[in-house]
């Protein structure tokens, strides 16, 4: 033991004072640089050495002269304008790509927030009963693997009209994971609640505002989250019926006319935006349910 | 049979019966007790004997299989804030204040007779009769167990229950919590007169607070055993009591009926 410890003793006197030494110094004088710094180091330069180091591979793979994909020099190279300037507006079908994915972020409100709402009214009647729940869970479980795009055809000849058809792609795409939350979030109630609410004569319109909505707001919101990301998956296949201004038909678009470096800017914008959706609905979610967790 | 005069809270002849698929489990069989007004009467038995049930039944939280339940008159078939219970876990809702806990029966039980000024007031008073008016604005995971504890006692007093119900308001609470809560209890009880019934399994706590003790036998198909009238006088002083002889034999009593008659047997079929 003794021995041991006498070994390994020295390496750190040795370190010490190179190391402490500065620490108060800069303590003082820049504790918030610090942090920061210390930040970036830990959250930020992670991801871009992996994206820089992603972005060589693809470089040197598709180099060749016979190479299907355009390089990230390439796209650089043709599409450039796209990502320098999303706002861009030079004719009516000719706008930048975040004026699209604004258009198409709209037709997102309409399907997801028609989702929320019937999914939540209808995971919350759901949940109320045993019985119910075990007649229709599998029945979701089954509905909500169908991809949006096989739902285009079934929604056209429901609506005979693209627009709504559209909306409801989106809107039935999204809904499943919202009912399917909401009515397990309702079964978890705790019994403790419900004889609160029973006690004071609490309505069902109260027992919903009151208790249902506040116990089960995290499984609420993770119903909503999943669905945000899968609302935002359906807009490629409904633009492909609305057509217009949108970044999924932008999409379909430039695949028409062989616009491959389009395309490959287009799907980081949809990334991109499809990452903050999931995180707003998280964050949103998080400061809502904040006093459930107890 | 000629009519019996009107009775507060009385309990005739109940069995109540859990049924699951086919198997029928009788919890309590043949109970019978008459509560007065402004009674304070302590339950006490061992561990699953059924005291919860007994106590859920007349919160309305369950339904008599058969026999009735009645009070002032009036069958007990649904729970309501004139029988208000203090639960075993305090039960306050995690996402709402001290103060919003609280509102939220106030508003309920008196949106139509108080205005909303009143019934801030209402909500202060009681939580000021609980001493807890300092921490209003905490959420209750913010608070201690004893704090939330007295909440909850002050969210079931706010409802102006007609009979108030606490099963082992205090079983959870380290024993000097415990005493001030007790001390509370009974503070409220003399200033209110309201109808209390208290599940305990602490001798001592029901020697303490109760004018009567209702003693239940095991389970299954568990019964009341025995009931004493305790008949100490009140203001009751915990110190003063330890050497009071009404108190010693009034202890014994219970104690002897526990552990000497039904004595607590494990995993009863
Ligand atoms: N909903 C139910 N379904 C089936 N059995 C039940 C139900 N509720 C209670 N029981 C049974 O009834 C018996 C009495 O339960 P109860 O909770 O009333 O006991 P208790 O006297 O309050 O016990 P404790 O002192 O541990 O709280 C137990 O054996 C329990 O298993
Ligand atoms: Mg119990």
């Amino acid at each position: 033991m003794s021995v041991v410890a006498l070994k390994k003793a020295p390496p750190p006197v040795k370190q010490a004072p190179a190391q402490v030494v500065p620490l108060p110094v800069a303590a003082r004088s820049g504790q918030w640089l610090q942090k920061s710094v210390a930040w970036v180091v830990s959250s930020v330069l992670p991801p871009l050495v992996v994206l820089l180091v992603l972005l060589a591979i693809w470089q040197i793979a598709f180099s060749g002269p016979t190479a299907g994909l355009p390089t990230p020099t390439k796209v650089w190279a043709e599409s450039s304008e796209l990502i320098l300037d999303p706002f861009f507006v030079y004719g009516s079908q000719d706008i930048g790509l975040g004026w699209r994915v604004l258009t198409s972020l709209e037709r997102v409100a309409y399907g997801f927030g028609l989702a929320a709402i019937a999914g939540v009214l209808m995971g919350a009647v759901i949940g109320q009963s045993a019985l119910m729940m075990r007649g229709f869970d599998p029945i979701f479980q089954v509905l909500r693997t169908v991809p949006p795009l096989a739902w285009l055809p079934i929604s056209l000849a429901a609506f005979m009209d693209s627009r709504p058809s559209a909306i409801f792609v989106i809107f039935i795409t999204a809904i499943w994971p919202i009912i399917i939350n909401t009515a397990a979030g309702v079964r978890a109630i705790p019994q403790d609640y419900r004889n609160v609410a029973a006690v004071l004569r609490l309505n069902q319109v109260e027992f919903f505002w009151k208790i249902m909505v506040p116990s089960a707001a995290p499984y609420i919101f993770s119903g909503l989250r999943i669905g945000v990301g899968l609302s935002w998956l359906a807009i490629v296949a409904a633009e492909m019926l609305t057509g217009g201004v949108g970044i999924g038909f932008f999409i379909w678009d430039a695949w028409n006319s062989s616009r491959l470096t389009d395309i490959i800017v287009a799907l980081i914008y949809i990334g991109v935006t499809g990452f903050v959706l999931d995180r707003m609905v998280g964050w949103l979610g998080a400061v809502i349910s904040r006093g459930t967790a107890t | 049979m000629t009519m019996a005069p009107a009775k507060y809270l009385h309990i005739d002849r109940v069995c109540k019966s859990f049924t699951n698929g086919s198997k029928v489990t009788e919890v309590l069989s043949d109970i019978r007790l008459t509560i007065d007004k402004g009674e304070f009467v302590s339950i006490i038995g061992h561990s699953g004997c059924g005291k919860s049930t007994l106590l859920n039944l007349i919160a309305g939280l369950t339904d008599v299989t058969t026999g009735a339940l009645k009070l002032e008159g009036r069958e007990v078939n649904a729970p309501g804030p004139e029988r208000a219970v203090v639960f075993q876990n305090h039960s306050l809702l995690p996402w709402l204040s001290v103060y919003d806990n609280v509102k939220l029966a106030v508003n309920k039980v008196f949106s139509g007779t108080k205005s909303r000024a009143q019934r801030h007031d209402w909500i202060m008073q009681n939580l000021d009769l609980v001493q807890m008016t300092h921490a209003a604005d905490k959420r209750p995971g913010e608070i201690s167990g004893g704090m939330r504890q007295r909440v909850g006692i002050a969210r079931a007093l706010s409802m102006e229950p007609k009979v108030l119900l606490l099963d082992e308001p205090f079983g959870a609470l380290d024993a000097l919590t415990r005493a001030h809560l007790q001390d509370a209890v009974m503070d409220i009880h003399a200033r209110l007169g309201n109808t209390m019934i208290m599940i305990t399994h602490d001798v001592d706590e029901a020697v303490l607070l109760a004018d009567r003790i209702v003693m239940m036998t095991n389970g299954p198909a568990a019964t009341i055993g025995e009931v004493l009238e305790v008949g100490i006088p009140r203001p009751r002083d915990r110190i003063a009591l330890a050497s009071q002889p009404d108190y010693v034999r009034a202890r014994e009593a219970v104690l002897r009926f526990l552990y000497e008659r039904h004595r607590f047997v494990e995993a009863a079929e």
